[in-house]
């Protein structure tokens, strides 16, 4: 996994609630047996017309915004199943950092496993981050994952909270499974304890 | 240990190897289920890194979100759902993982085939990569769906890490009025906490009208803990769920099924055990329940109208709902009743086990399907559902009054495979998701109960079961 510290640059704003995993990659896009490559798929019904071509009221589509790593939106976001074809797709795309008011607990979960930082801000200071960007799109936001914060020119900073665990995860690109395994030893024991209580499982 | 405990907690500690200073814990998983879109890349992880899946026995695949739910005699024709399904039966026979595939008179939906096997044990933990994992809670089991990163960690070491979610307990008290059931329970419950009102939550049902539900209703409750915001939700184990259980293929037997029922009789939560949250409803005040829009919350009973957005408060929700209305093609005053529909989709793990089709087979018995309806496709959950409806005469009496009768899959729930509506379809569908395009793009989609969607298919347009009676 790469490692997340620090990302200057520029935030794409979907203004949306609830934009659930259907919309971020639809169904028919999940038949693949890689990770990679979905980018081009992502937010598809929003963000392309039926005939394939782009649709002009979808933010990443403007020129302002095409090279956006940030993604500023609303409330819910990620809600629905749990593909993680969902944070692939974005990731893919080049977002490597979502701002919201509220995440779904799957979706924010899956997020953290690839690298990508999602970041829960109260509604009022969303919607703030929301109106920067759309209203001057070219100034870049600053994330600094050490310290929590988040800053645009001398007009905003900041700060949000993170679990410290994910964190450290984050910041040093740590496999889970690498970390689970070290502790076999505990794995071992809970096994050969519960055998006793619950034979039925084993 | 003497302070009081809820279902989660117990299960929770029972599980429990491992908590790190900074509140982070690893837990053990009992009970893995794997389909084929989610767990290719995870065969793929262990493979590069050398890894195998620590537990077989705790392991178990099946190809549900591909296949076709028509003839299979020839194969799946689209190539990509082909390779996705292929793939699985690659992995699995690497790996050693049980696979039933899609000529296994028990394949069926991954949330179909666990309890249906007694594979589904109370105060198991339960994973799979789909998030309605949470259909299995309906044993006092802790089931939640996890992303395909997870599935490889669980396959490489039968753990999850994870920190411990809140508690809110739902008590739907009272009886539930005749043709009410637990889909309108759930979609109630949905409308009053929201899609987001159970996030960070785990929930845990409760009340007379709980306890008085089956197994298959139990599971459609928990089965959809998902669409209110929760991972997962659960229900006390009884003895309603040991005879459910008892004598299926991978349930315990003889003096292990006893030890084992003694400790489920164990889990319930603790009569003075404490919630971060309660919320109460009452069964009487509960009828039968369709969707307008497209999240789950948008729920009303059938008796109501199409609302405006200026009914709303806040300028977020006004927002969407108006995005909402022109995405379903709906005006604001329209009585539910006067929606017409295309389609009609019954199955998915929300409704496609035996008591559902029951449900709609009393609706048709001797009716038609009305002719501005397509299509009113009747997908079993399973292999064994499928052969059990078609013993009790179900399937003669569905197909009598036009219904399609089709193989065990997801199907058009969330329309992977040929199963999908066009744009601009309307359906009235027993699944679990209104999302817009979850059933094919531009699709517009209604949940509610099978006796709903039954109804529904009769008369042509959105109807109100007690029509019927």
């Amino acid at each position: 996994m790469q490692k997340f510290e620090t990302l200057k640059s520029i935030a794409a704003p979907i203004r949306m609630t609830n934009v659930d995993t259907d919309i971020i990659i639809p169904k028919q896009f999940l038949k693949t047996v890689k990770r990679t490559g979905l980018g081009i798929h992502a937010f598809h019904d929003i963000r392309y017309h039926e005939d394939g071509t782009p649709r002009a009221d979808f933010p990443l589509n403007k020129p302002e915004y095409e090279d956006a790593q940030i993604l500023i939106t609303g409330e819910n976001f990620g809600c629905g199943s749990s593909r993680e074809h969902a944070p692939w797709a974005i990731l893919d795309m080049g977002i490597k950092c979502i701002i919201a008011p509220s995440f779904a607990d799957i979706f924010y979960n899956n997020s953290f496993k690839n690298g990508i930082l999602p970041i829960k801000l109260p509604q009022e200071q969303v919607d703030e981050l929301i109106n920067e960007a759309e209203n001057t799109p070219n100034a870049p936001f600053e994330v600094n994952l050490q310290n929590q914060t988040i800053k645009r020119g001398n007009t905003i900073s900041f700060e949000f909270e993170i679990d410290p665990f994910r964190k450290h995860c984050l910041l040093n690109g740590l496999d889970d499974i690498g970390l689970t395994l070290e502790k076999k030893p505990h794995i071992t024991d809970f096994e050969n304890k519960d055998r006793e209580k619950r034979s039925w499982i084993y | 240990m003497s302070q009081p405990q809820t279902l989660y907690d117990k299960v929770w500690n029972d599980h429990l190897i491992h908590t790190d200073d900074n509140g982070t814990s690893l837990i053990y998983i009992d009970r893995h289920l794997v389909h084929e879109v989610t767990s290719p890349q995870a065969f793929e992880g262990l493979r590069l890194a050398g890894r195998k899946v620590h537990n077989i026995k705790g392991t178990l695949a099946v190809a549900d979100h591909n296949v076709p739910t028509t003839d299979r005699s020839q194969g799946i024709a689209d190539e990509q759902s082909r390779i996705q399904v292929e793939t699985l039966s690659q992995n699995c026979a690497d790996f050693g993982v049980q696979l039933f595939d899609m000529n296994d008179k028990r394949q069926g939906i991954v949330h179909i085939i666990g309890p249906e096997q007694g594979f589904t044990l109370p105060g198991t933990t339960i994973v799979c990569g789909d998030s309605h994992t949470s259909t299995h809670g309906a044993f006092g089991a802790l089931a939640f769906g996890i992303g395909t990163s997870e599935v490889e960690h669980v396959l490489a070491t039968q753990t999850l890490i994870q920190k411990k979610a809140k508690s809110m307990r739902i008590t739907v008290n009272g009886t539930l009025p005749h043709g009410v059931g637990a889909k309108d329970m759930i979609l109630a419950i949905i409308g009053k906490i929201g899609t987001a009102g159970g996030t960070g939550y785990v929930l845990e049902y409760a009340g007379e009208a709980v306890r008085s539900l089956s197994m298959e209703g139990r599971m459609t409750m928990c089965n959809m803990s998902i669409e209110g915001g929760a991972r997962a939700g659960m229900i006390a184990p009884d003895e309603t769920t040991f005879s459910y259980l008892k004598g299926r293929p991978m349930a315990p037997q003889g003096e292990e099924w006893d030890k084992a029922v003694a400790y489920w009789q164990t889990l319930a939560s603790d009569t003075d055990a404490t919630f971060d949250k309660e919320i109460t409803l009452e069964a009487s005040e509960i009828a039968p329940i369709v969707t307008w829009g497209t999240t789950p919350e948008d729920v009303l009973p059938i008796t109501a109208h199409i609302p405006s957005p200026t009914d709303f408060e806040d300028a977020a929700k006004q927002n969407a709902v108006g995005r909402a209305l022109e995405y379903m093609d709906l005006t604001p005053g329209t009585a539910l009743t006067d929606i017409t529909i295309d389609k009609v989709f019954i199955g998915s793990c929300t409704n496609g086990r035996i008591e559902d089709l029951r449900a709609v087979a009393e609706i048709a018995k001797g009716k038609k399907v009305a002719e501005n309806v397509k299509c009113a496709m009747v997908v079993p959950g399973s292999g064994l559902v499928k052969e059990q409806a078609e013993a009790e005469g179900i399937a003669d009496i569905l197909k009598e009054a036009g219904f399609e009768w089709r193989e065990p899959g997801c199907s058009m729930c969330l329309a992977m495979n040929a199963d999908k509506l066009e744009p601009g379809e309307r359906c009235a569908s027993t699944s679990n998701r209104n999302f817009e395009g979850r059933q094919g793009r531009g699709g517009r989609t209604h949940l509610m109960s099978p006796a709903m969607a039954a109804s529904a298919a009769i008369k042509g347009k959105l109807a109100d079961l007690r029509d019927f009676y």
